[in-house]
């Protein structure tokens, strides 16, 4: 990209000599991770870091001694690291589809969660695509699967791997587009700092940023640049889950073979993915101080989004389980039975307590309908979708072929249906999770928690449009009247997303037709109406 | 340097097309030591193995597991010919022996994302143990349940007469799947496999839909086209459309398909 000095100076966002206190407070917020430690740092750090040397230990063991320690027999051979990869896969396409859908849309009010959305999508794709490795047999012949003379194109667990891969490819530029505005800012708070870690926080904003200020015609480049690649993330996102579903759905396997699965994986992967973004956001909130940007409304927002998705996926959960039960097949029916009243009933019926009604009735009840219901529902559910995939992957897995003496009402005999956890899956799986917030600790001592460039476009926008509405008013209009004739623009309202009149909407780089943006009204608009924290 | 987007867009095509013309390069090569193993059994194939399984005289004695497992060094719960107790519908219970199919039509072969499964010229599905992976999805495809892994280390095996390769894999791989292979070592040879020399009920057949023969442990020579006619045999599962080799002779008021496994 040419970098004249001309370009350089018509970048008025970003010089350090012209911004305004609020514009400060961003940046600063933003680069507090990075520039303080917090005491609670090296402690977190060290305790998630015990915890994947613990996944770590389990791990080999468990490559010394066989995949027999982690549970599986010849009656049960998927289980856990297949549910886990299914999950942690799965919750990274939310981080990535929430901040796609909320770009596309133009939800104003997003500015502050995508850095951290998509940050969450970029730690947890490997985690789960590195569940590729306890769960082969033999995982010292991983090269084989990027071994061409090797490779059988018409399998299902190739399509997987290069379905995953490419998605890592696509979250890895998504998360850094962005990020390429806001390196320059970044690298000026660090300017003169000592220490090892400023040293190479300078080299990493250089080395992918170059030096130097990001100019207008650069900066229309990456927003266009973001703009395809948000585009492009989603259909990717569904079509690589779609195919994670057909290791499963191309078998025989009654409850495996299912034409809903790719619709319901993507669904899922979606739902849990928006419900750790939460929880994520929630938590990045409390711990860096982030309460000024981050309001309750917006977890109630992303609250909507999250039941949007649960809503859809209960009724896909029922809409399986009522055809393959009524059907009465035999395979099929004995399925549906194990897991509704069978050996999985527990399983089964706490996804549907805690990830199928209880996210549906926290938003709406009023009363419940508040930040801290969100973010608790948030959480149960991305441990109740786990537990889905556990009942997704084992109870087919277990499922005798041969003649199932289910099919005849009777019990499972023997140790058919034999997936027994142990501490190795277990640890393994702890490890994994412990790795999420480990990463993303990690990933915030270097880069802006905040979309610095992104959250000043708005913040300078906003400030454009107070001015215009004092001019508006001292003109003697009382005010830009919405459609049912009350004022669009709340008098006070600093950090909120506000909602556009007509002539702004057209706006040329603009915010567009005002998307989820525009929900948060006025005085006694919409927020009362709908009880609304505000 | 200055990357437009149509120059952006033809550099995706290309690289896009690269990945495709380096898996089909892939294929073409499919691997040395399997093309190897496949040549040695593409010579004009003078055997189409089979078998054929006589319900009717089972006992469930277990004895063709058990010699299966002595021979092939295999942990007790790796019944590569397993026995299943079956339970008609008038209530009566009789034995199953379920050895590897040697489906025409394997679906276990196709999903194996290395190529560790192949399909000899003489009609046996063979696991290369030496290539396996370990991903499992062929177990998640075999609709008779035929498949086994080394969850564990293998049961230690003396020298053997024939080298560790897919037509005797013996011993076992740690985390690779094995399975019923006819004993596909000791055919050329003119021997039985183990199971079916060890049944002393003759049971179980080996035949040749080839020679159009079979006989069993007791020395008892059938010519097979006719023996399966006379005794209305069928195929396990047909309708999955996998061709099974195997068939069952069934016994009065028998049905593989809707019998219940008891045990």
């Amino acid at each position: 990209m040419p970098e004249g000095p001309a370009r350089e100076a018509t970048s008025p966002d970003l010089s350090e000599t012209t911004q305004s206190e609020a514009r400060e407070h961003i940046r600063r917020a933003a680069m507090r991770p990075v520039l303080e430690t917090p005491r609670w740092w090296w402690p977190a750090v060290v305790v998630l870091g015990a915890v994947v040397v613990l996944g770590v230990v389990a791990w080999a063991v468990q490559l010394a001694d066989g995949l027999g320690v982690a549970g599986y027999n010849d009656q049960g051979f998927w289980g856990v690291y297949e549910a886990d990869l299914v999950a942690f896969i799965g919750v990274s396409y939310g981080g990535a589809v929430v901040s796609a859908i909320l770009r596309l849309t133009k939800a104003t009010w997003r500015a502050p969660l995508t850095r951290i959305a998509e940050a969450t999508a970029l730690v947890t794709l490997p985690i789960g695509m590195l569940f590729i490795v306890p769960h082969l047999g033999n995982p010292q012949r991983i090269w084989e699967l990027v071994w061409p003379p090797y490779w059988n194109l018409s399998s299902p667990i190739l399509w997987d791997f290069f379905a995953v891969s490419t998605y890592l490819l696509a979250t890895a530029v998504f998360f850094y587009l962005p990020l390429i505005a806001d390196l320059p800012v970044a690298a000026a708070r660090l300017a003169g700092r000592p220490g090892v870690r400023a040293r190479c926080c300078r080299l990493l904003y250089r080395a992918l940023g170059g030096s130097g200020q990001v100019s207008v015609s650069q900066r229309r480049l990456i927003e266009g640049s973001i703009g395809l690649v948000a585009i492009m993330v989603i259909p990717m996102a569904v079509s690589v889950h779609s195919v994670l579903s057909f290791a499963f759905a191309s078998s025989s396997r009654p409850g495996y073979s299912e034409t809903i699965f790719p619709v319901y994986f993507v669904v899922a992967a979606l739902y849990s993915g928006i419900a750790l973004v939460i929880v994520v956001v929630a938590g990045a909130r409390r711990l860096f101080h982030l309460e000024a940007f981050i309001h309750p409304r917006h977890f109630v927002r992303l609250g909507f989004l999250l039941v949007a998705f649960g809503a859809v996926y209960l009724y896909l959960t029922f809409t399986e389980y009522l055809i393959d039960g009524y059907s009465g097949t035999a395979g099929l029916a004995a399925w549906v039975a194990q897991d509704l009243t069978g050996r999985y009933w527990v399983p089964f019926w706490f996804y549907f307590v805690a990830a199928g009604v209880a996210p549906l009735l926290v938003m709406a009840v009023r009363r419940t309908r508040t930040a801290t219901g969100v973010v608790t529902a948030s959480g149960l559910v991305v441990v109740a979708l786990w537990v889905k995939r556990l009942v997704i992957v084992i109870p087919p897995a277990t499922e005798p072929l041969v003649r199932s003496p289910l099919s005849a009402g009777g019990v499972l005999a023997g140790n058919w249906g034999a997936y027994h956890f142990t501490w190795v899956p277990i640890s393994i799986t702890l490890a994994a999770t412990a790795a999420i917030p480990l990463l993303l600790l990690i990933l915030f001592r270097f880069v802006p928690i905040l979309p610095i460039a992104e959250m000043e476009e708005l913040e300078s926008f906003e400030e454009e449009l107070t001015e215009a509405v004092e001019i508006t008013a001292a003109a003697g209009q009382p005010g830009v009247a919405g459609p049912v004739g009350r004022p669009l623009i709340p008098p006070a309202s600093a950090c909120a997303p506000v909602a556009l009149p007509p002539t702004a909407a057209a706006r040329p780089g603009g915010l567009g037709p005002p998307g989820l943006g525009d929900l948060s009204g006025g005085g006694k608009g919409w927020d009362a109406a709908f009880g609304w924290p505000r | 340097m200055r990357i437009g987007r149509r120059r952006f867009l033809g550099g995706a095509l290309a690289g896009g097309a690269g990945v495709v013309a380096l898996g089909v390069l892939g294929e073409r090569l499919a691997g040395g030591a399997q093309a190897a193993i496949a040549a040695a059994s593409q010579a004009p194939a003078t055997h189409q193995w089979a078998m054929v399984i006589d319900l009717q005289y089972c006992n469930g004695c277990k004895l063709c597991t058990t010699a299966c497992e002595t021979a092939h060094y295999l942990h007790a719960d790796q019944t590569w010919i397993d026995v299943f107790k079956m339970t008609n519908a008038t209530g009566e219970s009789y034995f199953m022996p379920r050895p590897c199919m040697m489906c025409e039509d394997p679906p276990c072969v196709p999903v194996c994302p290395v190529n560790a499964n192949f399909r000899t010229a003489e009609g046996l599905t063979l696991v290369n143990q030496s290539r396996c992976i370990g991903t499992r999805i062929c177990m998640n495809a075999c609709p008779y349940q035929a498949r086994y892994f080394n969850w564990v280390d293998p049961r230690p095996a003396p020298r053997q007469p024939f080298p560790q390769e897919p037509a005797w894999p013996v011993p076992q791989v740690k985390g690779t799947v094995g399975k019923c292979m006819f004993c596909a070592a000791m055919l050329p040879s003119g021997k039985v496999p183990e199971c079916v020399a060890s049944c002393p009920m003759g049971v179980l057949y080996l035949g040749d839909l080839e020679t159009d023969v079979a006989v069993n442990g007791l020395g008892t020579t059938v010519k097979l086209s006719a023996f399966l006619a006379d005794n209305d045999a069928v195929k396990f599962k047909e309708s999955y459309g996998t061709h099974p080799r195997v068939f069952y002779i069934l016994g009065h008021g028998q049905d593989l398909e809707t019998d219940t496994q008891t045990g």
